[in-house]
């Protein structure tokens, strides 16, 4: 009986998993920074969720569970252990107000090389709260189950991490008038 | 309410992620404060910048085929014996109703995201200090302005009568597609109108309700390849009726 739960159960796993494999992949090698890295994390991914997929909880959010799977695989991994740094989370409600900058319309030059640049060069906690929010636009809630945060958590460091973002990027535009 | 307090909700805002009370609050304070519109407008561009920036590795095919046959192993392995003739039909009736809530809910994401998308453009667009690129209330000036600019035509409406008048319009795009956005006002109300080329139905209806960013009506339809949209904080019935003229027209 139970073979057959999984085999059956691994038909709709397939059909559920693979149209995710390109945004996966593009967020592995985000994660990774590297190309071999990010394969091995993709296939740990989808061999993890396959074997666990019994276990899979209908009615919860299939991607966020491949995010948090690849996600972990990678904190696990070599090249994650280096990147772990433990950022203090504020409470949301204490974030502070910044106010509205003339010279804001400076990221309006950010060409595309540029932020992938600033992306790459952000903290791990910041990058992939980013790609999450507006590559994969996720909710906040689906954010949270990915990182296994709480929601308050998710808004002070998205809040973090652009402004972070911001900072990079207009250093950045800057840096390169000057250069000129 | 003054600008300290909206500082940390312009995210959230943005985002979809703030209650839809609140977000038609934020609206309405971000068409009279300029240093807000600015700090919007300055936002949605990372926004943008980001989903653009984002999206930059591609796998490659030898992965996916690896993967794709590993995940299609499982699914296929061994003969059939012969419970699997009762159980099979069951269990898959159970799968596919999985997969119809999952394929509705993917479905509505997508809409909700076109949604997002065309709220975002609008609010960017009031934001922005040039909100058009051609200022002209007169619709035989603003038809042609767009001749070359996007890959087709479509009528502006006779306004005479009604209570709407023609602000100006702009180049918009809606996934890497030109099309059109046409700013009308009726009542210190800004709505904008997008047409998008539609040839074979790939843009999706947007949900029936206005949902995510909560203050905005909406209307959509399609006429002769066209998708028509119609955006705005105005009430319903305006909505309607302008997207009645519009209808008439094209």
């Amino acid at each position: 009986m139970r073979v057959s739960e999984e085999r059956v159960s691994a038909a709709s796993f397939e059909e559920l998993a693979m149209p995710l494999f390109d945004q996966l992949y593009n967020f592995a090698h985000w994660l990774a920074q590297d190309r071999a890295e990010a394969e091995d994390l993709v296939q740990e991914t989808y061999a993890k969720a396959l074997r666990g997929f019994s276990s899979f909880q209908a009615g919860t959010n299939f991607r966020a569970w491949m995010y948090r799977i690849l996600r972990n695989s990678f904190l696990t991994s070599r090249a994650g252990l280096k990147n772990t740094v433990v950022l203090d989370e504020e409470d949301s409600e204490s974030l502070p107000v910044e106010s509205a900058n003339p010279e804001s319309l400076l990221i309006e030059q950010a060409d595309r090389e540029m932020v992938q640049q600033a992306l790459e060069n952000l903290p791990l906690q910041f990058r992939e709260i980013l790609l999450l929010c507006e590559v994969e636009e996720m909710s906040y809630q689906e954010i949270a189950e990915t990182l296994a945060i709480p929601i308050g958590t998710v808004m002070s460091r998205l809040f973090r991490a652009r402004k972070a973002l911001r900072g990079s990027l207009r250093e950045r535009i800057e840096g390169g008038r000057h250069g000129m | 309410m003054g600008c300290e307090q909206w500082g940390a909700k312009l995210d959230r805002y943005l985002d979809g992620e703030l209650a839809p009370a609140e977000s038609v609050t934020l609206a309405a304070h971000l068409r009279g404060c300029s240093s807000c519109a600015a700090d919007v407008l300055e936002r949605v561009q990372i926004k943008r910048s980001v989903q653009m920036a984002g999206k930059r590795y591609t796998p490659s095919a030898e992965l996916r085929s690896r993967i794709t046959k590993k995940v299609a192993e499982k699914s296929h392995a061994g003969p059939a014996p012969w419970w699997r003739l009762i159980l099979v039909p069951a269990l898959a009736l159970l799968v596919a109703a999985v997969l119809v809530n999952t394929y509705q809910h993917r479905e509505q994401e997508a809409r909700q995201n076109v949604y997002s998308e065309l709220a975002d453009l609008h609010v960017n667009t009031l934001a922005s200090a040039t909100p058009v690129d051609v200022v002209s209330s007169d619709r035989h000036t603003v038809k042609p302005w767009f001749q070359g600019k996007i890959p087709f035509t479509f009528n502006v409406p006779e306004l005479a009568g009604s209570d709407f008048s023609l602000v100006g319009g702009r180049v918009a795009y809606l996934e890497q597609n030109p099309g059109a956005q046409l700013i009308f006002q009726i009542r210190k109300h800004e709505i904008s109108v997008f047409i998008f080329l539609d040839r074979n139905g790939e843009i999706r209806e947007l949900p029936a309700r206005a949902g995510n960013a909560g203050s905005f009506n909406a209307a959509t339809w399609t006429k002769n390849g066209l998708r028509y949209f119609v955006i705005g904080d105005a009430n319903a019935a305006d909505i309607e009726a302008l997207s009645k003229l519009l209808r008439d027209a094209g």
